[in-house]
Parts: C-alpha cells; structure tokens; sequence
C-alpha cells in the first residue's frame, strides 16, 4: 500500500513537454519543477487536481486512465456513469438513454453512481445530525479535496466527513448485486467507472479513508461520449432503468451535493484556488456558522472534469433540463440494510512540505530559507525551474537546488568573476615587465576574459 | 543559547483586504517547520485577531513573531488611540468599530477574547494617543 501512498494520475509526455512554465505556474500546490527542459512532478506534493492537464498548451500533461478494452479482462461487467456523464449530452431526455446505450456498447450490467449519490446524502444528513458540535464538515467526494487536506490542512482532518464517496457505494452495490445475479466469483466482475477526472483513478488504486476500493477500473468519459452516441436514440420503449433523482444527478455540479444536504448552512467552493481560500477560512475559523462545506477541485464541479467534453457551465443547464421533471430523490437507505457508508480507514497528516525532520533542523532550515529568499530578486519568474523564489530557496535548503539557478544570480556571478578575471589580467600586464609572468598563465587568463564576455552577451 | 528566529511585518491600516496576510504567512512557515498543529491553530488565531484589530482601530503597525525552542512570541504594536478602558474592551462582546467595519462582518467584540483564549499569556501596553503594543506567548 505504501508504494501508492502519493500515487498521481498524470503523466507526462516528454515529447510533447517544450519545458514553459506554464503548469509550474499554474500548480496549486507547487508540485512542478522545470528542470533539463521537462516539467517534472514531485510525487508527494501533488494532489492529483489535474490543473496542469488542462493549462498545458502543448498537451504534455497526460491524465492516465484504462482503455475500454478492460472489458476483456472479466467474465462480467457493470458500468459506473458519473452523474456528469450525462451533461455532456444535448437534448436528453432521460438518464435511461444513456444507461441502455452502455449495455448495447457491451457492458453486462449498470449502476448509476447518482443513485449511490442519494444514499450518501442521506448517510450525510444523518452524521451531521448526529454529529452537531463537530460542524462544519468538508464533502471528501472529490480525491483531490482530501488529498489537499491531508498534506496542508491537518488541523481539518477531523472535520471530513468519513463517508465513502457516491462511487465507492456504487461499486459495493453493483458487485454484491452482479454475484448474486451471476453465482460468479467477485474477482470475475469487473466494476468500471465512466470518470469525469483522472483524480478518480489514483483513487481507485490508492483510495483515502478505506482500506481497498471496489473499482476496477477507471475509464474516461472524454472517449466513452462517442462512442455511446450511435446507441442512442429517443425511444419511448427502452428499459427503465436509472435510479436516481433531482438530488442524485445533481452531484455533478457545484452545489450539487449542497442540495442533498438540505441546509441553507452550507457553502459551495469550486476550482482549486478558491478551495484553498476556502480552506485557509476555515482553518483559521474565519469562516463561522456552516454545517457543511461542499469543495469541488475543478470549476464547476465534477462536470468541469479534465476527462470531460463539455464546457461545465454548459453541462450544468444541461444538468438542469435532463433532471427537471424527476422526483427529488429515487434511491433511499431503507432499500439497502446491509450498507455501511462509513469510512473503515484513516487520514494521517502527511507533513510533505516539513523541511527539516525535526523542530531544530526545521527551524535552521527556515532562516536559511529567508536569508537566501532575500538575495533572489523576488521576481517569481520561474526561470530557475521552481515556481517562485520562495520554492526556489527552500528547494536549494533541501538539497535540491543550488543558487546559481537562478538566472539573475547567475548573471551577477559571471559578471563579478568577470570583472575580477579583469583585474587580475590587468595586474599581470603591469607585473609582466618586472616579474616576467609565465604566458602561460597570460595567455590562459586572456582566454577566460573573452570567454566570460562572451558569456556575458548570453545571460 | 539555542537557535531563534523572528518575522518581522508591516501591516498596512488602510487595506482591509489585506488583513490576514501576515498570519496567514506565518501559519504556512510554522507548518513548514513542524510545529504541533494545535499550536500552528492557537498561533494563526490570535494573529489573525491581533492584525485585524490593527486594521480597524489603530491604522496599522508592526508585528514581530519571534520563535524559539519551547515559544512562540507575538509582538503588535501600533501607534493608534491607545485603548481607554483595558478591562472593558476584554469583555467578550464590547466593540467600539465603527460601523463601516462590522458592515463586513468584522468588530464582533471578540477579538481581543479570543486573542487572550488562544495564547498562553498575553499582556497589554496602551497609552491613549499614544498606541498600543499586545504581546502574546504561546508555548510549544
């Protein structure tokens, strides 16, 4: 399990990578380096919010996710539809167009994560009822949400809401259900979700808060869209067989999840930036009198996915339209007795971004990190390959970067060395009469002159 | 002796944006030094409240924190009215902000409160016309 303790889901494409700054700049939580011309991505600090798939110009950033072929891998398979999946599409009319169209592109079986989506709603209802004094809780249905928690808010740990996330519940039900429907073995089954992000797939391999995940395999909604659309048509006698409600579909939006709570205590935050405000707000208690705190890492909510087709705020009036004339909610607790919503896991501070092991070596490491803070010009231009000059300095205490990466630094050193090479030539030639200097040394430091001017012209 | 080290910032008193940044700078710096979260909490409160608290009444000023081993010190010190009755403004409740300031949701009466619940010892130095200096500890 260790080995996927910092698991991330984008890769890069080091072709494609022209080595710009762009996603370095971009990262929330400076988790890129630029270095040899590549963009790099350190492990542990990142939190898999795919900001840098979708600010890469040059399409280097590769989410990772399995090809529909998995499908081969099992005797039987049941899809998992994000509620997103179906904003992406015009004019439908009902979910049951979507799910059908997923059995006629071979699926055995499906179940919508909205439906499971209900049931984590009135799983949420009921702890923070009975959890009142511990208020406000943070929503842990996004990965990357607890993710950030988990490496920069430690004093926020407590207030995650330890329930599994939608898709989680959708994956237990749907194996339980497609065993007893089949008599085959579990591992025959394979469950696959249709994922708006890549975030998705990290989980799914390494999940937080529970011990192992019932997702087999995290497939994208980006390449499924086409090829459900010639599966699809207005048909008044298809099956009816989607489970879900207003509450439930509405998941894929920001807000969404807000709604199944049914307080006006809440508050919805989109888009990594202002999760971290957010974040920061509550933190430091700013933020007072919430009962619940909905964060969805991407613009929009899970329909502003990076593995999604369409624009998120396009795909929320779709949201709207597809769930106007659905009851609130088709899915309920009572048809599930054998459930368990909670976590069985824990979340442990990961204190990645420490930079000493202890308080002592910290603390030295720090003022080493405001003195050299100080000698950098303070431009944040990321020519050194770190995000800011602060990154930089703290890269150089930890061992992993050295000053003179830092173009401007570098200049004023080749600068000095030159006028000092200067010096020295010059004293030589007044020297030369009297002490005869060797001309080989003469001659070498002529060489370092012009090399250094040369050098000069460069930087 | 062992090893200390001290942040030094200028609150601005005519940004009210900008109030929070200084602790919010110094939570982040504690963080990266691994210092216990509770106090991490405890140390970004009473800041938060301090610099607010400079903003609305005393047009700004000073803070220095200075950490050692086994302490946490804060220092703000402004040169504002100075405070006239040190007892009542601890009252949780009493606010003299004006108006324009509790509009945004500030000037609640708790900030001198909770600037006391969440240090360890706080102490107060005010000379009306003069300013007022707030010294807070809080202990690792």
């Amino acid at each position: 399990m260790n080995m996927y303790k910092f698991i991330r889901s984008v890769k890069l494409n080091e072709a494609a990578c022209r080595g710009c700054f762009n996603c370095m700049k971009q990262c929330p939580t400076q988790a890129i380096r630029v270095h040899n011309g590549k963009a790099h991505i350190i492990d542990k600090f990142c939190i898999d919010c795919g900001r840098c798939v979708r600010y890469c110009p040059h399409h280097a950033k590769i989410p990772d996710y399995d090809s529909l072929d998995v499908l081969n891998n099992f005797k039987y398979t049941v899809a998992l539809p994000a509620p997103s999946l179906y904003a992406q599409y015009n004019n439908l009319t009902s979910p049951d167009i979507v799910l059908n169209a997923l059995l006629k592109l071979g699926f055995d079986d499906v179940f919508e994560v909205s439906a499971a989506a209900e049931l984590v709603s009135e799983a949420s209802r009921n702890y923070i009822k009975e959890h009142q004094d511990e208020a406000p809780f943070i929503s842990t249905a996004c990965p990357s949400i607890v993710r950030l928690v988990r490496v920069k808010f430690p004093a926020l740990i407590p207030r995650l809401l330890p329930l599994k996330p939608p898709v989680e519940i959708a994956a237990e039900i749907a194996r339980k259900r497609a065993v007893e429907k089949t008599g085959l073995d579990p591992s025959d089954i394979g469950i696959i979700f249709i994922s708006p992000c890549p975030s998705k797939v990290s989980y799914a391999k390494a999940p937080l808060g529970i011990k192992k995940s019932d997702i087999d395999n995290v497939v994208a909604i980006k390449e499924v869209y086409p090829l459900l659309l010639p599966h699809m048509k207005q048909a008044e006698d298809i099956p009816l067989l989607s489970q879900s409600g207003r509450i439930g579909i509405g998941w894929g939006n920001r807000g969404g999840e807000s709604a199944g709570i049914i307080t006006d205590n809440y508050l919805a935050a989109d888009g990594i930036v202002n999760v971290l405000r957010v974040l920061e707000g509550l933190e430091d208690e700013k933020i007072h009198g919430l009962k619940f705190v909905e964060l969805n890492a991407c613009s929009g909510g899970c329909v502003g996915g990076v593995l999604t087709v369409e624009n998120p705020y396009v795909a929320e009036s779709k949201t709207k339209k597809i769930t106007r004339y659905l009851p609130v909610s088709q899915s309920h607790l009572e048809s599930y007795p054998d459930l368990d919503l909670m976590w069985n896991g824990r979340i442990e501070y990961e204190p990645v971004f420490r930079l000493g092991s202890t308080f002592k070596e910290s603390l030295h490491m720090m003022k080493t990190v405001e003195s050299l803070t100080k000698e950098l010009p303070g431009l944040d231009c990321g020519s050194c390959g770190a995000p800011t000059c602060q990154a930089l300095a703290e890269d150089i205490v930890r061992g992993e970067a050295s000053v003179t990466d830092c173009t401007y630094v570098f200049r004023d050193t080749i600068n000095h060395l030159s006028g000092e090479i200067g010096n020295l030539a010059k004293t030589l030639q007044q020297q030369d009469s009297a002490n005869h200097a060797s001309p080989e040394v003469k001659n070498y430091i002529e060489q370092l002159m012009e090399e250094l001017t040369e050098l000069n012209k460069l930087v | 002796m062992s090893e200390s080290i001290t942040f030094r910032y200028e609150i601005p008193g005519d940004d009210f944006t900008r109030a929070g940044e200084a602790s919010s700078d110094v939570k982040n710096k504690l963080k990266m030094m691994g210092v216990n979260n509770n106090v991490v909490r405890k140390v970004a409160i009473a800041m938060y409240e301090g610099e607010i608290n400079m903003v609305i009444h005393a047009d700004g000023g000073t803070i220095t924190v200075d950490i050692t081993d086994d302490n946490i010190r804060i220092v703000l010190a402004d040169r504002g009215p100075g405070i006239a009755d040190v007892e009542k403004a601890m009252e949780a409740g009493f606010s003299t902000a004006p108006e324009n300031v509790r509009s945004l949701g500030f000037g609640a009466g708790m900030g001198l409160p909770n600037m006391k619940k969440y240090s360890d010892e706080m102490k107060i130095d005010t000379v009306l016309g003069v300013g007022t200096t707030v010294t807070m500890n809080i202990h690792m």
